[in-house]
């Protein structure tokens, strides 16, 4: 009973809601709730969640949570931060959770503008990759040359990677997650709510109809992701780097699973030809190399 | 004011959803709750065993994919 | 009661004080800086206990006020013109929330091309929105009409965001001497802000704003039509009370000048109001039977207050300082509708007047409504622009 112990028995988020079977998201946000527990305002914009949260008069989860405009999450958080922390209770933790789209497009200019004024809250940017509410729609969050219903053949631009542009605000937190390393994602939020400011985790969710791979393979999906190097587990906190989980042995490329073994297994990456697959390879490299220059002291006193 | 309020099954019995049903082969089973930890829709109960609650359980598979002894099958039930 | 020389901006910062605030959100603009700015500095005196969320943008602004209300905090901010239009998306929002805010306007004309001065398009552009919708005619009105704003809001019957709206310039930077009442007295008027049915609370979660089916959607909508109807006979109580508590009537839906045994009736919103008043006294010394309505209130829209006031006057001059392309001015519309309505026989002329802060004099009002008087003006299908310089 050790995993049921340490992820917590209690389940916030109810069974019998409207996520599609094998959701990436919900499994997520199952994760999020018991690591963050009662005492917490879930803030929602537009996304998968806003349809996962149940139709009026019915609810999924057991936490109060407030649904808001697509573009306005991150501000509404921290509308309410302050409020609550000049009512005398900042104990309740005021979370956004929202998708990828509301976050690294629509919503970048409140998140920037909260991030910047290090306001009190956490934001959880779940990230499966597209507009998926609305049909499987590209977002500045898909990866290169991944099919989306608006990239008919592939996205040509590479992902716009959040995290980093987040940790350039100078907030005290920003990480990575993957659904398919609960204890990693729990430690690293219960870490957050007990930190003051602004607060960032990004979580990989894998979507079964929107990446195109059968509803049992969810958790192999992202598992598969981080062993091979395209999901990297990491944690900024005050501004040092540290890689987590499988990530930590993964700098050295040759220990990471082949590429192919994450592309093959999804039918969003079916119609990839050699050359585009080298970019993808390239991709990855790319942002191991960035990582490790970010953390890298050494780097920048030589210059 | 348009207000909901915390309720299982907010869309009624998912279980109707299925088309294949996860059954826990419980002499394989080692009890160790992977197929508890990574449902997705929280329809495994972590009693002395895990219980699955067919009444939501939409059939994705995931349990029996992570099943480290390959304790569950997933059944055509249709 | 001090009486103190304040602008109209300075007013509603000493509106939101003494309504004692708690989230102030806003972005700069102008003709609104200074309101903000005030505020920021009552906050970081010491002198307001309350926070300043200094957004990165108007549309911003509302959320964090939104994101406060709901979990039961006093929330107040300001806007213009381009920043009311980029805020509009959360105007919705927070009446469809049912959350009591209160915002004010500093009416200024929109782009292209830029310009800084005054007309009313910005706000009656959200005239739909389920947001009440008040014009102060001076500095002192600034004052009264947003702390009575926060308790009409708040009113259980209504709960429904407010907008107190002034000139830019004419009133916003004018300074006139306004009475500032007591804190002691706005605290017996405003009591402390409470929780409500759908204030977000973690000992009773509920998730709000979630998917309505057809089969619910429809009642919601109903409900702020509802309330905003239910706000007319708040509006009077609020201003009511206010006069018993601090000695001066400054509200209500509508201000009768004059009109009880008018002939005419000019109709009107804002800061013009002034120079109409004094418009219809001289004409009034000349023997001409002209009143002057004036609208206080846009939305909810008092027809029935507005129906009793125009009662014995044979012809109506509508002045609106705004134009709703394809049609005509949406006061004017409002009161033809209201003379429908009611199954009045009235004669309506719509003008426009001082779009982008076009200068209207004494003079010209005065001609209007002498020209009135004498039968002269055009059949009503042609709307007068006044002092419009090439027709």
């Amino acid at each position: 009973m050790g995993i049921v112990n340490i992820l917590g028995k209690k389940e916030i988020l109810m069974p019998g809601n409207p996520s599609c079977p094998g959701c990436g998201l919900a499994l997520g946000l199952r994760y999020a709730l018991k690591a963050l527990g009662e005492n917490t305002i879930l803030i929602v914009p537009a996304c998968c969640t806003s349809i996962v949260l149940g139709p009026y008069p019915k609810s999924s989860v057991g936490v109060p949570v407030f649904n808001i405009a697509f573009a306005a999450a991150a501000s509404t958080a921290a509308g309410m931060s302050e409020a609550l922390d000049l009512m005398g209770r900042d104990d309740i933790n005021v979370v956004v959770w929202a998708g990828d789209g509301g976050t690294v497009d629509i919503g970048i200019q409140a998140l920037s503008g909260a991030a910047e004024r290090n306001n009190n809250i956490i934001y959880i940017c779940y990230d499966n990759e597209a507009y998926m509410n609305t049909g499987i729609q590209r977002s500045g969050s898909t990866p290169r040359h991944a099919w989306t219903t608006t990239t008919v053949l592939g996205k040509k631009e590479p992902k716009k990677f959040l995290p980093l542009i987040v940790a350039s605000h100078n907030v005290p937190y920003v990480a990575t997650a993957s659904i398919a390393y609960p204890q990693d994602f729990i430690q690293k939020l219960k870490k957050a709510s007990s930190i003051k400011g602004f607060k960032y985790i990004h979580l990989h969710t894998p979507c079964p109809p929107g990446w195109r791979f059968p509803s049992d393979k969810t958790v192999e999906v992202a598992r598969l992701a981080v062993l091979t190097g395209v999901w990297i587990l990491f944690e900024i906190e005050n501004g040092r780097l540290r890689l987590t989980g499988p990530s930590r042995n993964l700098v050295d490329k040759r220990k990471r699973l082949p590429i192919e073994k994450y592309i093959s297994i999804q039918g969003r990456f079916k119609h990839i030809s050699k050359e585009e697959l080298e970019k993808i390879k390239e991709d990855v490299d790319k942002l191991w190399h960035t990582l490790i220059q970010y953390s890298s002291k050494e780097n920048i006193e030589k210059q | 004011m348009p207000i909901a309020y915390p309720t299982k099954g907010s869309v009624g019995n998912t279980g109707l959803w299925r088309t294949l049903k996860p059954v826990i082969n419980y002499e394989k089973c080692t009890k160790c709750f992977i197929c508890w930890m990574y449902c997705p829709e929280a329809a495994i109960l972590a009693e002395d065993k895990p219980v699955i609650l067919y009444d939501f359980c939409k059939g994705c598979g995931i349990c029996a994919n992570e099943c480290p002894v390959k304790a569950i099958n997933m059944i055509k039930e249709v | 009661m001090p009486v103190m020389p304040l602008s109209g901006n300075h007013a509603a910062a000493y509106a939101a004080k003494l309504s004692r605030v708690e989230v102030v959100a806003a972005y700069p603009i102008t003709p609104q800086t200074q309101i903000v700015e005030k505020l920021a500095e009552f906050i970081e005196k010491g002198e307001l206990k309350a926070k300043f969320i200094r957004v990165e943008s108007e549309h911003s602004a509302m959320a964090a006020c939104i994101g406060a209300a709901a979990v039961g905090a006093r929330a107040f901010t300001a806007t213009s013109s381009q920043g009311l239009l980029y805020m509009s998306e959360m105007l919705w929002w927070a009446a469809g929330a049912r959350l009591p805010i209160v915002m004010g306007i500093v009416t200024r004309a929109l782009a292209p091309p830029w310009s800084i001065w005054s007309d009313h398009i910005d706000v009656l552009s959200q005239r739909d929105t389920g947001w009440i919708i008040a014009f102060a005619e001076n500095a002192q009105e600034v004052l009264d009409l947003i702390i009575q704003g926060f308790k009409i809001s708040e009113n259980d019957r209504v709960l429904l965001p407010l907008i107190v709206a002034w000139d830019a310039f004419d009133v916003s930077h004018t300074i006139e001497p306004v009475d500032v009442p007591n804190q002691n007295v706005v605290d017996e008027f405003l009591p402390k802000r409470r929780k409500y049915r759908h204030t977000l609370d973690v000992e009773n979660p509920f998730s709000y704003g979630n998917l309505a089916y057809p089969k619910d959607y429809m009642e919601f909508r109903y409900s702020i039509y509802d309330s905003m109807l239910r706000a007319k006979d708040v509006i009077e109580q609020c201003a009511a009370e206010y006069d018993r508590l601090t000695g001066r009537y400054s509200g209500g839906l509508i201000e009768n000048y004059l009109c009880d045994d008018a002939d005419i009736v000019a109709i009107a919103m804002g800061s013009i109001s002034g120079d109409l008043k004094v418009v219809v006294d001289k004409l009034r010394k000349q023997g001409v039977k002209v009143g002057f309505c004036r609208i206080r209130y846009f939305r909810p829209f008092p027809s029935e207050a507005l129906a009793k006031c125009i009662e014995d006057a044979k012809t109506i001059l509508v002045f609106d300082r705004d134009i709703s392309f394809g049609s005509e001015g949406a006061l004017c519309l409002e009161v033809r509708a209201t003379v429908n309505r009611e199954g009045l026989d009235k004669r309506v002329y719509g003008i426009i007047y001082g779009i982008g802060g076009r200068e209207v004099r004494q003079k010209d009002l005065e001609n209007i409504i002498v020209k009135a008087y004498k039968e002269e003006l055009n059949h009503p299908r042609k709307l007068l622009w006044l002092n419009l310089k090439h027709v």
